[in-house]
């Protein structure tokens, strides 16, 4: 019964899924390719004679333009900075559940989850109010504590973080589902051997759980990075981009040219960019990965 | 089978969702499109034509017309601030209105001049204006008389000193230059007759000395704590007029009903309306010749039932009746005679306002100019994280960069 | 020893409980702001109990704002794509699990490479393409980046992978066709996947906002997510208004979640799962 099945049936199953890949995915993505090289914008939208093929023009153009590094330095900002606070978090808290001493484990489980499936749109109104500088719960907080009041959606300085904050708690839940899943992966003679060796619990945690939680960790990491690259909705909601371009993302860039300003062109090589970036970290993390296992 | 029932179902549900042809759409930007509905429906009773309104909000309109312009799903007629106009004849979205209204005898010459002008691109008209909008300034009466000021301020020099008393005595801000418009800086601007753009708006003019003291005007209201710095702090504007947080605000018409229904009832006697101080002796300085008009899709299958619907709109009973739902100023003399509107004593400061107006560059890059560059500076100029010069300079660079495809086009001779 | 043992005890569960309650925070806020008087929400310090239950907002949304038409549209868009998608990825995934064809590994490592491809890069000639099919403002038009998904033919081709091959040949030898092995053998048992992987895109599409907010410019074709943005665009001051519209557009789906939430979890896990 190993024969080839009848290049007929394969085509049956694969058509639906590999046509709609192909005509919605690939054929896009190969015309954004070819559309980087033009000057497509709203004046080819009322005239087609007014489109022109520009070679690497626009590719020249982002690496001059203020507003494309402002943004690019924001993504990182909230991909290396925001996107390991979020791992840590996620581990910490697969930790905390993870311990023999909580109770009600389960309850727990599900609250810490609930952010991951509320959408995002919404969660970043509600934010925005809580981020009030006058009235916001935020800042009620902190009063408590005596700090003073912070502005975090109006200082380009807090814009940031308090992005970081929200995203933070929206996906720690999904990642620490992932953590709790490795720590349970662990044998748990090998804790048992240790203590009778007298290992403190910090030696505990790095000799045998953190070796352990790699390949997890390394999951989690590419696609935590992949998801905060593409960084849009909250700030489309609650900052539009501002104070002063200090939550201009990537694709909210990408966006406004695209979308708003119709500079086609230029709005898909931006899109274009996003993506090399993401490759080439990626690939990294790959390599990195092989040394740490091999 | 169950599933190809189903399947079969949702693709016959698909097609018989898609779009019956007997209706004529009109799409309207927030509280008009919110109200206008009221006005639409004695239409459909007339001409037994059924409307089919939508309301897009006023934050994504933009954006909003150029999509559905994009994807071929414009309405038959729109509302269109008429700073966009020139963008969307650029686009050929529009039709210029001339024959039509040659057709229908339309009578033109009752419709203020300034705002009429604005709807014309190279003498053609392509859009009927629907109302006017110039802004002026709305202030707390009460709190500038506990100061001892019983006039608002008609210089400059005056709003800059009635600024800081405000601030010294209540510990409050002054007034509110959201940093997130344009409107304060471009206004200020005009009143100190900066040009903006100068070649046949192919090159900026922000360097200009003109414009370069307006903004410097502007700046020191940021810097001495007279005016917010940011837009966190207001966020609801009516909130913080009633608490005093700011004791003026420069706005349109629209807020008049606004103010008068979301604003408490014991601070209603103590809020005015007053024509913008200048930067001379000549008051009222210049505002802006806003507004919107109504325009005809040049896809449009029905344009000759699209401009009865403009026409009905335009009419002046109808105008009267759509400052009454939102106090939108209609922008037909013979609708301000025929009407108690000279009566109304918030109303007074915009007739007199509507005398003295001034458009801004008829171009299709000045919206981007505005929301991408010009906003971004007056920010930074606001955080103090250029100076004004820089930001001048850098304003002057960035837009010369927009305007690159213009030049070209308009020395080619593709464009005008 | 017993002593420090319940200290611990007791140190961890509060540290437990209070991360719970600062996630729950924002809910709680949201929905007793959603019922508060217009101008209620915003004094200082902060209420987290209306001084009167206050339902005028949700009304104001349901009469005068279209949320009906707003949640009937997410309803149905979410729908149809889990639909569809099902069908598509689960009968791609059948073809890479079961059946034999030449450069059937190839063709799938070249389906997982494009995981990595961000959406964004596609979307505006997408958006012009679809444009000339006319299906702008399309329920049809929305669901098109969905239809078929690399994550989800990789989830269930690894759950395939494990249905025995002897089923599927004694089946082959009982003359049944591949369609029948598909639809009578392979579909049931893996109804369990079938339903993660329904959440999983029902969920992601009735979240999904930047798509919608592309595809659909009328305002009646709105989704949840796109509606909600866009109210708080003409809005921002209400905020009583927009918690309503928040509360709205969670709902269900946090509902939905604590309905299924061992199907959602163990979604995630199998995802996890290198090859």
């Amino acid at each position: 019964m190993k024969e080839k099945t009848s290049i007929g049936i394969v085509l049956i199953f694969l058509s639906p899924a590999l046509s709609a890949i192909f005509l919605f995915f690939i054929l896009p993505l190969l015309s954004a390719l070819f559309i980087s090289f033009t000057d497509f914008d709203i004046y080819t939208l009322g005239d087609f004679r007014r489109l022109k093929f520009v070679g690497l023009e626009n590719y020249i153009k982002i690496f001059e333009d203020d507003l494309f590094y402002k943004a690019l330095y924001n993504t990182f900002y909230f991909v290396f900075i925001g996107g390991p606070l979020s791992i840590i978090t996620s581990l910490l808290a697969a930790l905390l559940l993870n311990s023999k001493f909580i109770k009600l484990k389960k309850f727990f489980r599900t609250v810490y989850f609930l952010p991951v499936v509320t959408t995002i749109v919404a969660v970043a109104i509600v934010w925005r109010y809580l981020y009030h500088p006058r009235f916001g719960v935020f800042n009620y907080i902190l009063s408590l504590f005596g700090i003073n009041a912070i502005d975090w959606l109006g200082d380009p300085k807090y814009a940031m973080p308090a992005i970081i904050l929200l995203a933070i708690w929206k996906n720690f839940g999904y990642n620490m589902i992932l953590f709790i899943a490795g720590l349970q992966n662990i044998p748990t003679e090998l804790y048992e051997a240790a203590e009778l060796d007298g290992a403190s619990n910090w030696q505990k945690f790095k000799e045998i759980t953190l070796p352990f939680l790699a390949p997890t960790t390394f999951f989690i990491s590419i696609i935590t990075m992949i998801g905060y690259f593409q960084l849009f909705a909250e700030p489309y909601v609650m900052t539009q981009g501002g104070p002063l371009n200090s939550t201009l993302s990537m694709v909210l860039y990408m966006y406004q040219e695209g979308f708003r300003w119709w500079n086609i062109g230029y709005s898909v090589s931006i899109a274009f960019i996003l993506f090399i970036i993401i490759l080439i970290i990626t690939l990294i993390q790959f390599r990195y990965e092989k040394k740490i296992h091999y | 089978m169950k599933r190809e029932l189903i399947i079969i179902f949702l693709v016959s549900f698909f097609i018989s969702c898609s779009k019956k042809d007997d209706t004529l759409t009109f799409w309207a930007m927030g509280v008009e499109g919110e109200n206008v509905i009221k006005l639409t429906t004695e239409f459909e009773r007339q001409y037994k034509i059924k409307v089919k309104v939508q309301q897009i909000p006023w934050s994504a309109a933009h954006e909003k017309l150029i999509t559905a312009f994009v994807s071929n799903t414009l309405p038959d007629v729109f509302q269109l601030g008429n700073t966009w106009i020139p963008e969307f004849v650029a686009l050929n979205a529009i039709i210029s209105l001339d024959s039509l209204c040659e057709k229908n005898n339309f009578d033109l010459n009752d419709f203020f001049d300034g705002i009429l002008e604005s709807n014309k691109i190279d003498g053609n008209l392509y859009g009927i204006p629907w109302y006017v909008d110039t802004r002026v300034l709305f202030y707390r009466k009460d709190i500038m008389e506990k100061l001892g000021r019983k006039n608002p301020p008609k210089t400059w020099e005056e709003l800059y000193q009635l600024s800081k008393l405000i601030h010294e005595k209540t510990n409050q801000y002054a007034i509110y230059f959201p940093t997130n418009e344009w409107v304060p800086l471009i206004v200020l601007a005009l009143q100190n007759k900066a040009q903006l753009l100068s070649d046949n708006f192919t090159e900026p003019a922000f360097t200009c000395s003109n414009f370069v003291q307006a903004f410097n005007f502007l700046a020191r209201f940021y810097h001495e704590n007279l005016s917010p710095s940011n837009i966190t702090e207001v966020t609801n504007i009516y909130q913080a007029f009633e608490e005093g947080y700011i004791t003026m605000y420069i706005t349109g018409p629209w807020n008049i009903s606004e103010f008068k229904k979301r604003i408490k009832r014991e601070i209603q006697n103590s809020w005015m309306t007053a024509p913008l101080p200048s930067p001379d002796s000549s008051y009222p300085g210049v505002s802006l010749a806003g507004g919107a008009s109504l325009v005809i899709n040049s896809k449009s299958r029905k344009k000759d039932l699209a401009f009865k619907l403009v026409e009905f709109l335009s009419r002046p009973e109808i105008q009267i009746k759509f400052y009454n739902l939102i106090s939108a100023l209609p922008s037909r003399r013979s609708a301000w005679i025929n009407s108690n509107l000279v009566n109304d004593k918030y109303l007074q400061p915009f007739r007199i306002q509507l005398e003295k107006t001034q458009a801004m560059p008829k171009i299709a890059e000045w919206e981007n100019i505005m929301i991408s560059r010009i906003q971004k500076y007056v920010e930074e100029v606001a955080m103090k994280k250029v100076t004004v010069l820089e930001a001048c300079d850098n304003l002057n660079n960035e837009t010369r960069k927009l305007l690159r495809k213009r030049k070209e086009l308009v020395s080619q001779g593709l464009l005008k | 020893m017993k002593r420090k043992f319940i200290i611990k005890s007791v140190l961890l569960n509060l540290v437990a409980i209070s991360i719970g309650v600062l996630t729950l925070v924002p809910f709680v806020w949201m929905i007793s702001a959603s019922l508060m008087k217009t101008g209620e929400s915003a004094k200082f310090p902060p209420r987290f109990i209306p001084s009167e239950i206050d339902f005028s907002h949700y009304v104001f949304l349901f009469q005068n704002l279209d949320m009906a038409r707003y949640f009937l549209n997410s309803l149905i868009v979410s729908i149809l794509i889990t639909f569809i998608s099902l069908l598509f990825n689960s009968m791609a995934a059948y073809a890479f699990a079961k059946l034999k064809f030449g450069l059937k590994d190839n063709l799938f490592k070249f389906l997982l490479s494009l995981m990595i491809v961000p959406g964004q890069v596609t979307m505006l000639p997408l958006f012009l393409m679809l444009k000339e099919f006319g299906l702008i403002n399309t329920y049809l038009g929305i669901s098109i980046p969905g239809m078929a998904s690399v994550f989800g033919i990789f989830l269930l081709r690894q759950f395939m992978l494990s249905i025995p091959d002897s089923l599927i040949d004694a089946a082959r030898i009982d003359g049944a066709s591949d369609f029948k092995i598909f639809f009578r053998i392979i579909i049931p048992l893996s109804r369990s996947i079938l339903i993660t992987l329904a959440i999983f895109t029902f969920i992601g599409a009735w979240n999904d906002f930047l798509w919608p907010l592309i595809i659909m410019t009328d305002s009646y074709m709105y989704t949840l997510p796109v509606a909600l943005a866009s109210l708080m665009g003409e809005h921002t001051q209400d905020i009583e208004l927009m918690m309503a519209g928040s509360v709205i557009t969670i709902t269900p789906i946090v509902i939905l979640f604590a309905l299924v939430q061992k199907y959602y979890i163990s979604g995630i896990l199998i995802g996890s799962l290198k090859e």
